[in-house]
């Protein structure tokens, strides 16, 4: 996540000191990725060697600096709105590189992972969603952030859904060698119903 | 707990055929839902899904295990007591809406209160109330064939929940609805859910069975695992983010 980014962009809305630099940015993303006010201080300072932000005086009696953007710094965050998100690097997914090595790996029960994968993730994505319940539509920015958090939890579980079909798709003669009878027979039962549909 | 349970299945077997080319959709099912909770069952096709919504709302007879509705157990009742139950106290809310086209959606509404004997004026009134209640009274005398799918659904959703409906039984409920429409649709059903009533939801979409207080997974006929009770108000912001 780009703090540094961040921070620049709220300063266009005018002079900030440390502290209210992070409740802004607190605020806006409704606590989702909360930052100490440490990397504040640390970020604030990088930009400040940078000249992209420049301290508007002497701290205030507070012991309080309040920084604000330079040119330079304008036009860092033009150019942060202008571009996409990198996507050249895929940030590390563990869930993926866990199923990736548990499907190489002998004596591992794939099913079990992704069952308990998917309930997990199922009681996160219902949680969201109650929080989003109860959401007045007032709050479009903390919104908007908690339904990023919803697709993301839909997309795992449809994607933990295509790994346990193409599991028993690819495994068909051991997962039924691994099977008592009347759960062989309820798998007829699951190819009619699905006939159905 | 028991007290407040609506919908209580206990090992719960159905069993089609018998012998080696013996078919088993349920497998010993045990599930519970109280008044004011929605539960949501999720599964691939074939898990049972449909099948454990249809012996809960009596359509369907289980070949082991008991179901029962507001304490009676549904084996135990005759043909015209279950009938009854089923009028009276289950809502079901289909994928097809099966709306009557010749009927208004009023009329839709308040029919399943009429055919129990309550007089035309009364079943009106509380017809009235269910489509207020899903926001499309003004819609009242409209024919289905004039309404967009989301309001024949939301209709449809009246029609189940009019009267003193204490179980909700859904399959699938959103069915082709777009989003923001579905959306609508189980945000109705939560709020019934809110108001007192069971519900039992089936769906394979995540963001749908997400409305629910907890979801019970199906996998070739029995439960595999459930999700936890949800987090308090309090708790919930600490958890979630």
């Amino acid at each position: 996540m780009s703090i540094k980014h961040s921070l620049l962009a709220l300063l266009q809305s005018g002079p900030m000191y440390g502290a209210q630099l992070r409740q802004e940015f607190e605020h806006r993303t409704g606590g989702t990725w909360p930052l100490n006010v440490g990397q504040v201080y640390t970020t604030l300072g990088r930009l400040e060697r940078d000249a992209l932000v420049v301290s508007t005086g002497a701290a205030d009696e507070e012991g309080r600096i309040a920084y604000q953007l330079t040119d330079a710094g304008r036009a860092e965050v033009q150019q942060w709105w202008s571009v996409p998100v990198g996507r050249e690097q895929t940030p590390r997914n563990e869930l993926a590189i866990k199923l990736a090595l548990a499907v190489t790996l002998p004596g591992v029960d794939v099913q079990q992972i992704v069952q308990t994968q998917r309930t997990a993730t199922m009681t996160h994505l219902r949680d969201l969603t109650r929080l989003k319940r109860g959401a007045d539509g007032e709050d479009l920015a903390w919104e908007l952030v908690l339904e990023s958090l919803i697709f993301a939890d839909e997309a795992e579980v449809r994607w933990l859904d295509h790994v346990e079909a193409r599991i028993s798709r690819l495994t068909p003669t051991r997962a039924k060698a691994s099977r008592t009878a009347p759960v062989a027979t309820a798998e007829n039962a699951g190819a009619r119903e699905g006939a159905r549909r | 707990m028991t007290t407040t349970s609506t919908l209580v299945l206990e090992n719960v077997e159905r069993t089609h055929g018998t012998g080696e080319t013996a078919v088993h959709a349920l497998r010993g099912v045990s599930l519970t839902v109280s008044a004011g909770e929605l539960v949501a069952v999720m599964g691939p096709s074939g898990s049972g899904k449909s099948t454990l919504l249809n012996v809960a709302g009596g359509l369907d007879t289980p070949t082991g295990g008991t179901v029962s509705v507001d304490g009676a157990d549904l084996a135990g009742l005759s043909r015209a007591g279950l009938d009854r139950l089923r009028r009276r106290t289950m809502g079901f809310v289909f994928q097809d809406l099966n709306l009557i086209p010749s009927l208004t959606a009023i009329e839709n509404v308040s029919l399943p209160l009429e055919l129990d004997g309550l007089s035309v004026r009364k079943a009106r009134a509380a017809a009235k109330d269910a489509l207020g209640k899903v926001g499309i009274l003004e819609l009242a005398d409209r024919f289905p064939e004039h309404m967009s799918g989301g309001q024949q659904q939301r209709a449809a959703i009246a029609r189940a929940l009019v009267g003193d409906r204490r179980l909700v039984l859904a399959d699938e409920p959103t069915g082709a609805l777009d989003s923001t429409t579905g959306e609508a649709v189980l945000r109705t059903l939560r709020d019934q859910c809110d108001d007192g009533a069971a519900g039992l939801l089936v769906t394979h979409e995540s963001r749908h069975a997400a409305w629910a207080d907890r979801v019970v997974f199906l996998r070739d006929g029995v439960v595999v695992d459930t999700t936890g009770d949800p987090a308090t108000p309090e708790s919930l912001l600490s958890r979630v983010i």
